[in-house]
């Protein structure tokens, strides 16, 4: 975990200086490549790596792929809080004596770092919780401890006390990443930026080449190695009825428990965007505990209490929906917060001043104007349902198949050709919120920066 | 259609931000509302509104008291600073939202909406959404969407502030005639004093939650309750002096008052009452002095002078004056000055 983080960290912030600071043929493909790896479910790169090389496993390909799966949490948040550093600094700092590395190390370093580390510690939760990768390339963690003891000797106080330990140190990375993120600057003086510099012909092609492969790797090997994986073999191949039966289970749970988690994330964003205090504080950040909780220790204790007292709602799809609702209304809450508190409350005001009573404001005025935002939260809840793996492994009724679980079942019997075209389903449904964040770079870009880095940092949080 | 704010207070939690204010609209008339940031005007337009409780007082609009009625019961049109158009809705539905029983959808064609849109010069702009507006565009559309329920009273709060300047003359002169025309009363808030004395029928000036002075324009320029009334409503040169009753003497020399007074006053010049004459011959005595600074605008000229008795003042003058340091110069008052009491 602490390997993982070091590593996006130092590759983050060496990609964000490359895309921000150095004027580089096709910035904005290079932007969009590099929000691509959050496409990527990093079981289904563990996966591509051990279809291509079956002996490849442990630790060090584990920190690898992880590397290359997280390391967006923390490019996007330095590239944000790049594009936000006073150029004025940085000219005076040099009028002053001192070199351009110095500058760097000195101006420009300690403005992206809080965001960067806060980004650092998104990974390390990343890590923390995630199952697949681990399993799949046999590295154990607590993760897949925890699976372990769940699915064979089910040792009930063992498995207990791992996921206790886990959510602990989940919830310490949450509370940290919450305590050094930057916080939103009210007033910051006018901030003057210079087009990004260029670097030479060597140099650019140097970075070109660094940027080329970090995304080769994380993102473009994958999709390869599942395509060949997919076309050359003849053992095992895909059999449509399975894919196209895990495909329709993936799109109608996905659509069903979003739209659960938008419908239970309406009110409470909508306290939070409106009114502060200390309730709704704190029924936001109860709403935020799914961000911490992995998605093992939240399936292990609903395991157990739906045995404990509602047996018939074991393995029943609507414990599999609650365990959804409670580890993504996070990110719905966050985007439909975000999108309420953007409508100015004016909006509302002037409403009500032509005779539109409190609800029929709401409906006709905050509602459609925050719809674009709280829409975004559906597709994040949507796309990240398909992708879940423990959670739906250890809660699904039997003979229940999303596309997360059909990679997962035909990886451990061995059938690599019939996981690939799952993996490559998998990367296209992740395809889809990497691109509203690669859109929303550029939109925020665009628009105030200083702004825009706050936002923007949320928009990855949420991601998360 | 006569608003009336009787004896209004009102309070964020324990801070009373109003003091008992009032003041009187009445039918067709623009009443501007100045004081600083922080002087409660915001606060006096939103208590109006009713988005924001009165803890005391009365509001009466056509003689039904409103004070506790909802923002949606009390027939006022509010114009936000930056407009605040719905970005969902062109510039139809914007405009058609506040008309009971109108379906947006069908708003480009209801000739009520149309004839609004054209009113406000912006005809051809039916369909557009609100981001495809220019600031001043939108501005309008704001105005046309206030005046659309056929309110009793129109609230704008810094309307223009957001407009840059060549813009913000036009949009002025243009809401200001459409307003006139409809006949609807007006409150304006600003912290313009350009804006306020040019654009109300009345002024009311306001202070730490307080009217301080209300009045015509003219009025409340002319003569200030007191100095920092006078300061904010334009440059003003502010002396001590000694009065019997319509006469008194300061460092200008002896002075007409505009209204009388006796004993230690502060007297409140404005500087266009004043004319630099450059002397050359030596002048002496009240009124004259020694140029210490001299800032040339192009369109006129400041001139720093200190008098015989060490008092400093600035004139401003045209540019066909010419002095420079060192030299002397005497000036000359026009008008009667205000006294108030000595602060």
């Amino acid at each position: 975990m602490v390997t993982v983080s070091v590593a996006a960290l130092l590759l983050g912030i060496a990609l964000a200086v490359a895309a921000v600071r150095v004027r580089l043929p096709g910035r904005r493909l290079w932007w969009v490549a590099l929000c691509l790896p959050l496409a990527v479910p990093s079981f289904v790169a563990a996966f591509a790596w051990t279809a291509t090389w079956p002996t490849v496993d442990g630790f060090w390909p584990l920190v690898i792929v992880l590397t290359l799966c997280t390391v967006p949490y923390v490019t996007l948040p330095a590239m944000a809080a790049l594009s936000s550093v006073d150029d004025g600094l940085v000219d005076v700092a040099r009028t002053l004596g001192r070199s351009r590395a110095r500058v760097f190390l000195t101006v420009v370093l300690p403005h992206v770092l809080p965001a960067a580390a806060a980004g650092a510690l998104l990974v390390a939760l990343y890590t923390l919780s995630d199952f697949g990768a681990p399993a799949i390339l046999r590295f154990e963690t607590l993760t897949t401890g925890i699976y372990a003891q769940f699915s064979s000797g089910f040792d009930r106080t063992l498995a207990a006390t791992t996921a206790l330990l886990l959510a602990v140190v989940a919830v310490f990375c949450v509370a940290g990443e919450r305590a050094i993120r930057p916080r939103p600057a009210r007033i910051r003086a006018a901030v003057t930026s210079r087009p990004a510099t260029g670097s030479g012909r060597a140099g650019t092609t140097l970075i070109l080449c660094g940027l080329g492969a970090v995304t080769a790797a994380a993102v473009a090997f994958p999709l390869v190695a599942l395509g060949i994986r997919m076309l050359s073999s003849d053992r095992y191949s895909s059999s449509p009825t399975d894919l196209v039966g895990a495909l329709t289970t993936t799109l109608g749970v996905s659509a069903l428990a979003a739209t659960v988690a938008v419908v239970l994330a309406l009110p409470v964003s909508l306290l939070a965007a409106r009114f502060r205090g200390p309730v709704v504080a704190g029924v936001e950040s109860v709403s935020y505990l799914g961000h911490a909780l992995p998605g093992v220790v939240v399936a292990l204790a609903l395991v157990t209490l739906s045995l404990q007292f509602f047996p018939g709602a074991y393995q029943s799809i609507l414990v599999l929906l609650v365990a959804y609702a409670i580890l993504f209304l996070p990110k719905t809450v966050g985007a439909s917060r975000t999108a309420v508190a953007q409508v100015p409350p004016e909006l509302e005001e002037v409403s009500r001043s032509l005779g539109r009573g409190p609800v029929r404001t709401w409906m006709r005025v905050t509602l459609p104007a925050a719809l674009p935002g709280i829409l975004a939260g559906w597709v994040l809840v949507a796309t990240a349902v398909a992708k879940e793996l423990p959670a739906t492994l250890m809660l699904r009724p039997i003979g229940f198949e999303t596309l997360a679980t059909e990679l997962w079942s035909k990886t451990s019997l061995g059938a690599y050709g019939a996981a690939a075209p799952v993996g490559m389903l998998l990367i296209v449904a992740g395809v889809v919120p990497a691109l509203l964040l690669a859109r929303g770079l550029e939109r925020r870009r665009g628009s105030d920066s200083t702004a825009s880095a706050d936002a923007l940092a949320d928009t990855v949080r949420r991601e998360a | 259609m006569t608003t009336h704010v009787e004896q209004v207070r009102a309070a964020y939690g324990d801070r009373e931000v109003l003091h008992d204010v009032d003041l009187d609209i009445g039918p067709g008339e623009r009443v501007s509302v100045l004081g600083p940031s922080g002087s409660g005007k915001s606060t006096l337009l939103r208590v109006i509104a009713g988005l924001h409780p009165a803890v005391g007082g009365r509001v009466v609009i056509d003689g039904q008291d409103v004070t506790s009625l909802p923002p949606e019961a009390r027939g006022i049109g509010l114009v936000p600073q930056e407009g605040a158009l719905f970005p969902h809705l062109d510039v139809a539905a914007n405009v058609g939202y506040g008309i009971r029983g109108l379906r947006l959808r069908h708003a480009h064609r209801d000739p009520r909406v149309r004839d609004l849109v054209e009113v406000v010069g912006l005809g051809d702009l039916l369909r557009r959404r609100p981001h495809e507006l220019s600031g001043g565009q939108r501005q309008r559309v704001a105005v046309a969407r206030a005046l659309a329920h056929e309110p009793r009273l129109v609230l704008m709060d810094e309307p223009f502030s957001a407009l840059d300047a060549g813009l913000r003359q036009q949009v002025r002169d243009d809401v200001a005639q459409i307003l006139r025309d409809r006949g609807v009363g007006v409150a304006l808030i600003t912290h313009d004093q350009e804006e306020a004395l040019s654009l109300g029928d009345r002024v009311a000036v306001m202070r730490d939650g307080r009217i301080v002075q209300h009045g015509t324009p003219r009025e409340v320029y002319t003569t200030p309750v007191d100095t920092w009334t006078a300061r904010f409503l334009g440059e003003a040169l502010v002396l001590p002096a000694v009065a019997r009753t319509d006469r008194a003497t300061c460092a200008l020399g002896d002075i007409a008052l505009a209204t009388p007074a006796q004993g230690t006053v502060q007297i409140i010049l404005r500087p266009e009452q004043i004319t630099l004459v450059a002397a050359s011959s030596p002048a002496s005595g009240p009124g004259s002095g020694e140029v210490t600074r001299v800032r040339y605008f192009g369109h006129d000229v400041l001139v720093d002078l200190r008098l015989t008795g060490g008092t400093g003042l600035t004139v401003r003058t045209g540019p066909d004056i010419h002095v420079s340091a060192g030299q002397r110069a005497a000036i000359s008052v026009h008008g009667a000055a205000v006294a108030v009491a000595s602060d």
